[in-house]
């Protein structure tokens, strides 16, 4: 998407969705786990964040906690979350829902299990009409719903809102989880790996309906995703997320372009080029992804990051913080010190090439 | 849809049939002459003629295969038993005389299946209902007392046989107490209160120990389905509890429960023998036993494929609930 400005979300005028040193811990037998751990960004309406990370890095937590979707019971959650201006965090569940599906929605990954089997698309989505408009008769929901499904691209709404959800391929599904999702026009929507189901073609097609309903209704969308190139294809802002904290968080230019962490050119590094050689082997990253129940001490990658001795024992005692760099809204949370990573990366990282 | 019916229709009739063949034939691999059964009170006149003529006077004296083929036609259009002058008439559906007492089978039935309909379908109101929100409000308050006691009774419950239950009742709310009389059956269609008060006592004890199977089931199931996908989109949509719980989250829970209560259902109304036996009641189960112990071939018939027609029947009627709750499933 093409953004005027470079400014990052951070640095927003007001921003819709903002979270501040958000705290996901679950309480279980083997332990605490910390699945997300002081995480902090803002999305303005009209703007797409696009949260980056791999299996377990803390983004679907985050998508949760924004929802209030968590169990109490279960879920230690602080910091603060503000949608529109109300808090979150603390929110009563009674409170809460009636800002659920209103104000702010949610697109889920697999809409085979998301939706319910039993019941037809229309009638599911009229319930998400009907819950926030009280009154609302069942022929003006079912309506409303059609209106839906002609909006998102489906063929012949009028006949296939009748039609059970697994009586559509995986791409129309997905349509259907997202009319849903917009039915109230909410101002801000989640959307959790919303293509990771789908195969190449389909997911350029929703990735496309998705950035037309922005324009559309003006709402603020966060994208969680692994893929980097849904997120260079849709993000307006990036949050690279490692371990339940956030390394790098930017533009989508600046982060794509000119990263600055360890972890980001590792991710980066690891896409294989179409542009390259193809008998090159691929570059992972080694090493796994930390147990959120004993996390490194320090930094959270310094087992897996080259660099991490050249911080003498920082890297392993210190917690790196989220740093603003030189570039204005690019912030980085690494001990390495700013000329070191652009060398680094020009030397090494860059002369690779990477083909996004 | 109605290929589905259709199918599953005639699968039901042929099992039915290999049903019928196998209980006839197995009756006929025991090595005993009915005839001489019938003719064994009265020993100093059991002559091979008086053997013989009781055999034609039943039918027996024709070969298996005709034997089979008269029986079954006889439940369809009637037929004659015997032949020559101790020939007897024996309307639709004829299920043949009891080598016992020579009374018609259809009436030891029709007398004994009101008892055990009677039974069964109270006591299932009880198991299910008692079991299904048992199950459900402890799936919903998971870890807590109520959850924890309901566990444990169940598990109680479920372990018990009603032999001992059944008992333990009477003594305690017939015997000891004197709450309740001891329960004499009355047909529902004589005095509908009578009737009524006479099962209390075997409603609660089949229904009570049945409902533990039932409520450790639902709390299975709704805890599964609590955790799906769909459930969390119905969060998502802003929809309250109630809802969630109660039209998304239990539809889906519901549907294992169907089939099995369904089956169970089916098999219970072939005959529950020892709940009749325990509160004095002749149902079908009792009969059935009785006249398997004298070798009552008529009734022993009768009541098999009675149970069979019951068990099939159930499961067609599953199979097709099944396909009006789970639209996933019609298109098969």
């Amino acid at each position: 998407m093409e953004t005027a400005s470079t400014a990052s979300a951070t640095s927003g005028a007001n921003p819709y969705l903002r979270v501040q040193d958000l705290r996901v811990r679950f309480r279980t037998e083997d332990g605490v786990v910390r699945a997300v751990d002081g995480i902090s960004f803002a999305v303005e309406r009209g703007r797409t964040l696009g949260i980056v990370g791999e299996s377990g890095s803390g983004k679907s937590v985050t998508s949760m906690a924004v929802l209030g979707l968590h169990d109490p019971r279960r879920t230690e959650i602080s910091g603060k979350i503000q949608v529109g201006g109300r808090e979150i965090v603390g929110l009563a569940d009674s409170e809460c829902r009636k800002l659920r599906g209103r104000d702010m929605a949610m697109v889920f990954q697999d809409p085979l299990s998301a939706l319910h089997p039993y019941y037809p698309v229309g009638r599911q989505i009229a319930e998400a009409y009907q819950v926030h408009h009280r009154g609302v008769g069942r022929r003006t929901a079912r309506r409303r719903a059609i209106e839906m499904l002609d909006r998102v691209g489906i063929p012949q709404p009028a006949r296939r809102v009748d039609e059970y959800p697994h009586e559509f391929s995986g791409g129309m599904r997905q349509r259907v989880m997202i009319a849903m999702a917009l039915v109230n026009d909410p101002d801000l929507l989640v959307a959790d790996e919303p293509t990771t189901a789908l195969d190449v073609t389909v997911q350029a097609q929703i990735l496309d309906l998705l950035a037309d309903l922005q324009r559309e209704f003006n709402s603020a969308i966060v994208l969680i995703t692994h893929d980097l190139g849904v997120v260079s294809q849709v993000a307006d802002d990036v949050l690279v997320m490692y371990a339940g904290r956030a390394v790098e968080h930017g533009s989508v230019e600046q982060v794509l372009r000119r990263p600055q962490h360890p972890y980001t050119w590792g991710l980066l590094a690891s896409v294989p080029s179409l542009h390259g050689d193809a008998d090159a082997d691929l570059l992972p990253i080694a090493g796994n992804p930390p147990s959120l129940i004993n996390l490194p001490p320090g930094c959270a990658f310094h087992p897996r990051c080259r660099w991490a001795d050249e911080n003498g024992d920082r890297s392993r005692t210190e917690v790196p913080e989220l740093r603003p760099v030189t570039e204005a809204g690019h912030l980085v949370a690494c001990h390495l010190p700013e000329a070191e990573r652009q060398r680094r990366y020009a030397e090494e990282i860059a002369s690779v090439g990477v083909a996004l | 849809m109605l290929r589905f019916l259709v199918k599953k229709t005639l699968l039901a009739l042929s099992t039915l049939l290999a049903v019928s063949v196998i209980t006839f034939g197995m009756f006929f691999a025991v090595p005993n002459n009915p005839a001489e059964l019938m003719c064994g009170d009265s020993k100093n006149v059991c002559s091979p003629e008086r053997i013989e003529m009781i055999e034609r006077r039943m039918g027996l004296d024709k070969p298996i295969a005709t034997q089979y083929g008269d029986f079954m036609r006889g439940i369809f259009v009637g037929r004659t038993i015997g032949s020559g002058e101790t020939a007897r008439d024996c309307p639709a559906p004829c299920l043949g005389f009891s080598f016992r007492n020579d009374e018609p089978v259809s009436g030891i039935v029709g007398r004994t299946l009101p008892v055990t309909l009677s039974i069964v379908f109270g006591a299932a109101v009880v198991w299910l209902v008692l079991g299904l929100s048992i199950g459900m409000v402890s799936a919903l308050r998971r870890g807590t007392v109520f959850d924890k006691v309901a566990v444990g009774t169940s598990l109680v419950g479920a372990s018990m046989p009603i032999l001992l239950f059944g008992p333990l009742l009477l003594i305690g709310l017939v015997y000891e107490t004197g709450l309740l009389s001891y329960p004499r059956y009355t047909p529902i269609t004589e005095n509908p209160l009578a009737w009524a008060s006479a099962m209390i006592l075997p409603w609660f004890a089949l229904g009570f120990l049945n409902s533990a199977t039932y409520a450790r089931l639902a709390r299975a199931q709704m805890l599964e389905t609590l955790s799906e996908d769909f459930v969390r989109t119905a969060r998502a949509k802003g929809l309250p509890k109630i809802k969630v719980y109660g039209r998304h989250a239990l539809r889906a829970a519901i549907t294992p429960i169907i089939t099995i209560a369904g089956l169970d259902l089916g098999a219970y109304l072939g005959g529950t023998v020892i709940t009749e036996t325990v509160f004095g009641f002749t149902g079908l189960g009792r009969t059935a036993l009785n006249a398997a112990l004298n070798l009552d071939m008529p009734i022993v018939m009768a009541t098999v494929l009675l149970a069979a027609v019951f068990v099939v029947a159930a499961n067609v009627l599953v199979d097709l609930l099944y396909a009006v709750v789970d639209p996933r499933v019609r298109l098969g």
